[in-house]
């Protein structure tokens, strides 16, 4: 139970944090990309508290053995850099860029929810579905290769 | 150039809460706030632990409302879309499929990763950061003019 309270309380300041910052208004966000045209820095201030706080925290929790909730830390463990990382990159980048929405923002913005917050969050949900299907028959094909050679 | 609406000082407090929360889902959970991850894994479990993803999309509505309860301005409900239906189709599908495909958004690989120092977030950050540079150049000054 109180791991999901955690998870609750996390994610409520997330939400909170998002909805202060106004990165639930696409606007500001296209403003932010638009470096040649009407540019608003503020994202670049949302991510400068975030990356703050949470780079001075990091490596403090880090050294703990164990998470007080959990029995073990599930961060990221692979460092090289591929081809997979710099395709996603690309394409998220232009799906972000073309309406200003992040994943982030985009669920927040189900609290005031009209047909554009619907439309964008369902062509979100299928995108999702499919490429993990995708990456899902990918990975069973390279094993199953793997084991045969 | 030309600056417009700069909001520093609220970017910087909604930032902070951001950091917060990531901070505290690590020491509590053991887990990144990665928001595509997290949404990632309630689309299409992997394995078992779906509740706390569920409880923790539900806080990102919550954190709206409660926003919203606060009176804070500007009120969330003026927000517009900048793009008709079409494209947010097109910008939902692209943003699904590239946060899974380059395992991460903004949160995880910017956020996150950033302050874990991983080359990996480090770069997926750059990436998507110039792509989307480049996309709104594309549509406002090329497309647009």
């Amino acid at each position: 139970m109180l791991p999901l309270i955690a998870a609750l309380v996390a994610g409520t300041l997330f939400g909170l944090g998002l909805a202060v910052a106004q990165m639930v208004d696409p606007a500001k966000v296209i403003n932010f990309l638009d470096l040649f045209g009407t540019w608003d820095p503020s994202l670049a201030f949302v991510m400068g508290g975030g990356l703050l706080v949470n780079a001075i925290a990091t490596p403090i929790i880090m050294r703990r053995k164990t998470p007080l909730l959990a029995e073990f830390f599930r961060t990221p463990t692979k460092h090289q850099v591929d081809k997979r990382l710099i395709v996603g990159g690309i394409i998220f980048g232009v799906g972000w860029g073309l309406a200003g929405y992040c994943p982030g923002p985009m669920l927040t913005s189900l609290s005031f929810a009209n047909s554009d917050i619907l439309t964008i969050v369902a062509a979100y949900v299928v995108g999702t579905l499919i490429a993990r299907i995708a990456l899902r028959a990918w990975e069973r094909d390279r094993l199953s290769r793997a084991q045969r050679a | 150039m030309e600056i417009v609406n700069f909001t520093p000082v609220p970017a910087f407090i909604g930032g902070a809460l951001i950091g917060l929360s990531a901070a505290f889902l690590l020491l509590v959970k053991g887990r990144v706030a990665g928001i595509s991850g997290i949404a990632g894994g309630i689309i299409l479990p992997e394995k078992g632990d779906v509740p706390w993803r569920i409880l923790f999309v539900l806080g990102l509505i919550l954190g709206g409302f409660i926003y919203q309860w606060m009176g804070l301005a500007p009120d969330l409900s003026q927000i517009q879309a900048q793009v008709g239906k079409g494209t947010l189709i097109i910008a939902g599908l692209l943003v699904g499929v590239g946060t899974t495909v380059g395992t991460g958004c903004t949160s995880g690989h910017g956020i996150c990763g950033l302050a874990r120092r991983s080359p990996r977030s480090l770069v997926a950050t750059l990436t998507f950061m110039g792509s989307a540079f480049v996309t709104v150049f594309i549509v406002r000054h090329l497309v647009g003019a």
